[in-house]
Formats: C-alpha cells, structure tokens, sequence
C-alpha cells in the first residue's frame, strides 16, 4: 500500500513537472540559455580582460556609463518625490476620487514608451510648448535647445516611471493607520516628525519597490534616450544597439550587455537587502 | 490633522497634469492643419489621420503588431496556465525558486534579451522574422501571465476540483468545467495586460524586426527619426484610443472591479 502511494507521488510529481514544462522551456530556451552565451561571448574569446579593460577604461565608454548611472539615479529621486506627493494625497482621498485617479495614473502606463517619449519630443521641442512659455514669461530670448539634452531624457523618463512609483506607492500608503499619525500627533509630534517617524518608515517597503522599479527601468531604457537623447546623449542601451545593429560590433554590444546585467542584478539584490533591513516588519 | 494639506493637494494636482498633460498635447497636435508639429494646434483638420491611414507602412506595421501580440499572448497563456496551476496546486512539489525563475524575463534587462534572441534567432537557429517575433513576445508576457493567474488561482479553493474528482469526472475535463471557469476573470485580466505589454514593447522587438517586417511602435521610431510632422501624433491617437477601446471591453464584460480580484 505505502509502495503504490509513493508509486503515485511519483507519478503526480511527474505529472506536475510535465504542466510547468512547457513554461520553463521558453525562458531556458529563449531567455536563459540567449543570455547566458551572450555573457559568456566576451569570456570565451580569450581576450576577456581586454575587452573589460577597454570598455572601463574608455573615455567614451567611461562617459556613456556613468551618465547612464547618473540619469537613473536622478529620475529615481525625482520620480520618488513627485510619485510620493501624489500618492499620499491619493490615498487619503475618498474612496471614490481615489480610483478615479488610480486610473488616472495607471492610464500613462497603458500608452507606449514611444507614444510617451515622442509626446516629449512636440513639448520640449524648438517650437514646442515649453519653448513657447519661456519665451512668453520673459525667462528666455530665443528657443532653447532642450531636446536631445540630458535634461530631456531625464524629464522623458520621470514621466515614463511616476506612474510606477504611485502604484507601488498608494497601496503601502493605503495601511497606513491614520490612527497612528493622529496618536503621535496627540503626543505633541509635529506634522514634520509624524511624517519623518512614523510615515516614512512604514512606507520603506513601497518605496524601495518603486526604486528598484524605477531605477533598473530607467537604467535599461531605449526608447525614451533613443527619441529624446539621441546620439548626443548615448546611455548604455542605445550604445549596446548601436554596436549591434549599426556597427555590427557583436563582442562589444556582448561586453556592454554583460555590464548591464551585472549591474542591475546588483541593484536588485542591495536594494532587496536594504528592504529587508528597513522593514518595519521584519527589522 | 485628519485633513490632507492644501500644498500637498497643489503638489499632487501638479503631478496629475504632468502625467495626463503630453498625453493632451499628442491628441491636440494631431489635429493641426500645419506641417509641423505644434500645440495648442492650428485649424483643425484630420489630414494627418488620412495620412497615416493610407501609410502602407503603418498599416503593415499594425498588422505585424496584432500578430504578434496575439500568437505572443496566446502561447504565453498556453504554457503559463498550466504553470500557474502547478505551481499553485502543488506547491510542495515544486522547488520554490520556480516564482523567482518566472519572473527572470522582467529581471534581466529586455535590450541584453533582445540582443541575445537576436543572435540565437538569426545566427544560431535561423528563425524567420514573425515566429521570432512570437517567441519573444510569449517570453515577454509570460510572467504576466504566470503572476496574474497565479494570483487568480490562489484566491480558488480547490476542494470544489477535489469533489468533481471524487465523484468520478476525469481530471482534465474537471480543469476546464471546474477550475477554467474560476480563474476566468484573472485569464482575461492577465491576457490584456500582456496584449498592451506586446503592442508596446520595443526593446525586443528592435532587434528581431527585419527588412519589410516591423511592429507598430518601431515603426514610429522609424519614421519619427526621419520625419516631424503630425502623422506620428494621429498614429498615437489611434493605438491610443485602441487601448482604451480595449479596456472598455473589458469595463463592460467583466468590469474593472473583477479585474483587481
């Protein structure tokens, strides 16, 4: 009796392999083993080293990565804020305001990042809106060169990724007691430290899920640098498209994709960490 | 003390027309009678909707594009359902970083996937340009699908799959008259939300489009490099409006309240 049940475990473990395996199939297929040899495309070559070597010790390459770093840390930051704003308000808002403006927010996710990117394109143009404005109010003479700066690319992906972070952001927000601001303000807090003791640090958990959101999506983007950017503001994405469609330089767009993944896993796992450290709940 | 702050309201205000207002501007700037692109828009004329109507390219594009999005969604539900059933069925058969490999497809970054399928699709295995275009699209949208109707399957109390069994129905036909008609919200909610991830996607699909064979959004990448004129912003407006079109359909069978569920 023992020996047909476990005869029948095994054959229910068997089945339930046979129903995920079609699933795992397409991303060892198509994700693991692709990317596993293009990271190992540099290493294989026997000139491993130099390759890195090169690619860090480039002036250009240099540039690119660091500005690649630089506008994914600051669309980050400016995201976090704007998002934060924005979702504390939604999440205090009666019930029926708030879903109209969860949709409101989750609308711009829906539309495509070339869609959303080229909107940015007729604002920040030389005869675009933002142009226009400057003009009008005084504070410029002459149009001014916005696109294709950093600054642009920058603007093009906080408008990319604020939506993200208010999603991550409300549903943390929404658990938040109200009681316990209103406890610690009884207790002569002031709305400064409410929100710095007891706000914050109950909404680490959202905001570090918003960040690694945000953060890695910004660090990878193409589209929006392609359109906004363009060469003159070559980011690591468009570099490794460049080196692969345009020069046909198969190694290099191999070693930059090796960085690429190298980095964002390393963000993903320190900010997961940082998560875990913070988190009211765990901490 | 209950009540939010004025400034913060003004903040979140200001946030809300950032967000909705390029959206704003690309249907206004669609409008205009001018050759340039411009906002507030001059005239008013829907020339550029005919233009980018008759825009063979466009057309083609949008055709590649459903597709895609189709065949890319379908597979992906194909496989993913029976994972998420797994997975949510018998859990302590499974190894648990299986959730964790699921979501890989997000993790890594889609231009580093886009190159890689490029090299397998093009040099390794020599696929042609439509099937290479599904295939990355199902791995795009597979964890989509895999979380969303994982989490639909997770709210399933499968004592209802067990009574059908005990009383004698098959196993397979108890999946599809028991278990399939459950989870249907959470199948549809997760086949939009992949359908909208496909028609948009472009870091993958840059790479696996080849000569006469383009998706819609890499089309508009095309053409914007080359050309400034309100085409583009009529283009917008009707995957726009495709979208929306998309969600009410799903507003008025289901409605969005059984989507969150």
């Amino acid at each position: 009796m023992a020996k047909s049940s476990k005869a029948s475990d095994r054959q229910g473990a068997a089945a339930t392999w046979l129903l995920v395996a079609p699933a795992l199939a397409i991303v060892a297929g198509l994700l693991v083993a692709p990317v596993a040899n293009t990271a190992t495309m540099p290493l294989t070559s026997g000139r491993a080293v130099a390759l890195y070597q090169r690619f860090f010790t480039g002036a250009f390459n240099q540039a690119v990565t660091l500005r690649t770093l630089e506008i994914a840390a600051v669309t980050t930051v400016v995201s976090l804020v704007l998002g934060f704003v924005a979702a504390y308000v939604v999440a205090r808002a009666p019930q029926k305001a708030r879903s109209i403006l969860i949709v409101a927010a989750v609308f711009p996710l829906l539309t495509g990042t070339v869609v959303r990117s080229f909107a940015f394109m007729v604002i920040l143009g030389r005869n675009g809106l933002a142009n226009d404005f400057l003009q009008k109010v005084g504070l410029a003479s002459a149009p001014l060169q916005m696109l294709y700066t950093e600054f642009a690319v920058i603007v093009g992906l906080v408008y990319l990724f604020t939506p993200l972070m208010i999603v991550s952001l409300v549903g943390v927000l929404e658990n938040i007691d109200p009681d316990l601001s209103r406890a610690a303000a009884s207790l002569g807090a002031t709305p400064g430290a409410v929100f710095r003791q007891v706000i914050l640090p109950l909404a680490v958990p959202g905001l570090i899920v918003g960040s690694v959101l945000v953060f890695t999506g910004s660090f990878t983007a193409f589209a929006t640098p392609q359109l906004l950017g363009g060469e003159q503001q070559t980011v690591l994405a468009t570099l490794l498209y460049q080196k692969a469609m345009v020069s046909f330089d198969w190694m290099g767009a191999a070693t930059i994709a090796t960085v690429m993944v190298v980095i964002t896993l390393l963000v993903v796992v320190a900010m997961t960490m940082l998560a875990r450290r913070l988190n009211p709940a765990t901490g | 003390m209950n009540r939010t702050h004025p400034a913060l309201i003004a903040g979140a205000a200001v946030v809300y027309l950032f967000l909705l207002g390029p959206l704003v501007v690309v249907v206004g700037s669609s409008f205009s009678t001018t050759t340039f692109l411009t906002f507030p828009p001059q005239g008013l004329s829907l020339r550029w909707y005919e233009n980018a109507l008759a825009n063979g390219a466009f057309r083609a594009s949008f055709v590649t594009s459903m597709q895609v999005a189709v065949g890319g969604t379908f597979l992906a539900l194909l496989v993913g359902i029976p994972a998420a059933y797994a997975m949510a069925r018998r859990r302590q058969a499974l190894p648990g970083f299986l959730g964790l490999f699921f979501v890989l497809p997000i993790l890594i970054p889609e231009i580093v996937t886009g190159f890689s399928l490029l090299r397998l699709a093009a040099v390794q295995v020599g696929i042609p340009v439509l099937p290479a275009l599904i295939l990355g699209h199902a791995l795009l949208v597979l964890p989509y699908c895999v979380r969303v109707v994982g989490a639909s399957l997770a709210t399933f109390d499968f004592s209802a799959e067990e009574a059908a069994i005990s009383l004698g129905c098959p196993p397979l036909k108890t999946f599809f008259t028991v278990v399939l008609p459950n989870i249907r919200s959470g199948i549809i909610a997760a086949f939009v939300l992949a359908f909208i991830t496909s028609l948009n996607d472009v870091s993958i699909s840059v790479f696996l489009t080849g000569p006469g064979i383009s998706t819609l959004p890499i089309q508009i990448l095309t053409y914007v490099e080359q050309f400034f004129d309100p085409t583009v912003a009529a283009v917008s407006v009707l995957l726009m409006v495709l979208t929306v079109a998309v969600m009410a359909i799903v507003e008025r069978t289901l409605g969005l309240t059984s989507f969150t569920k």
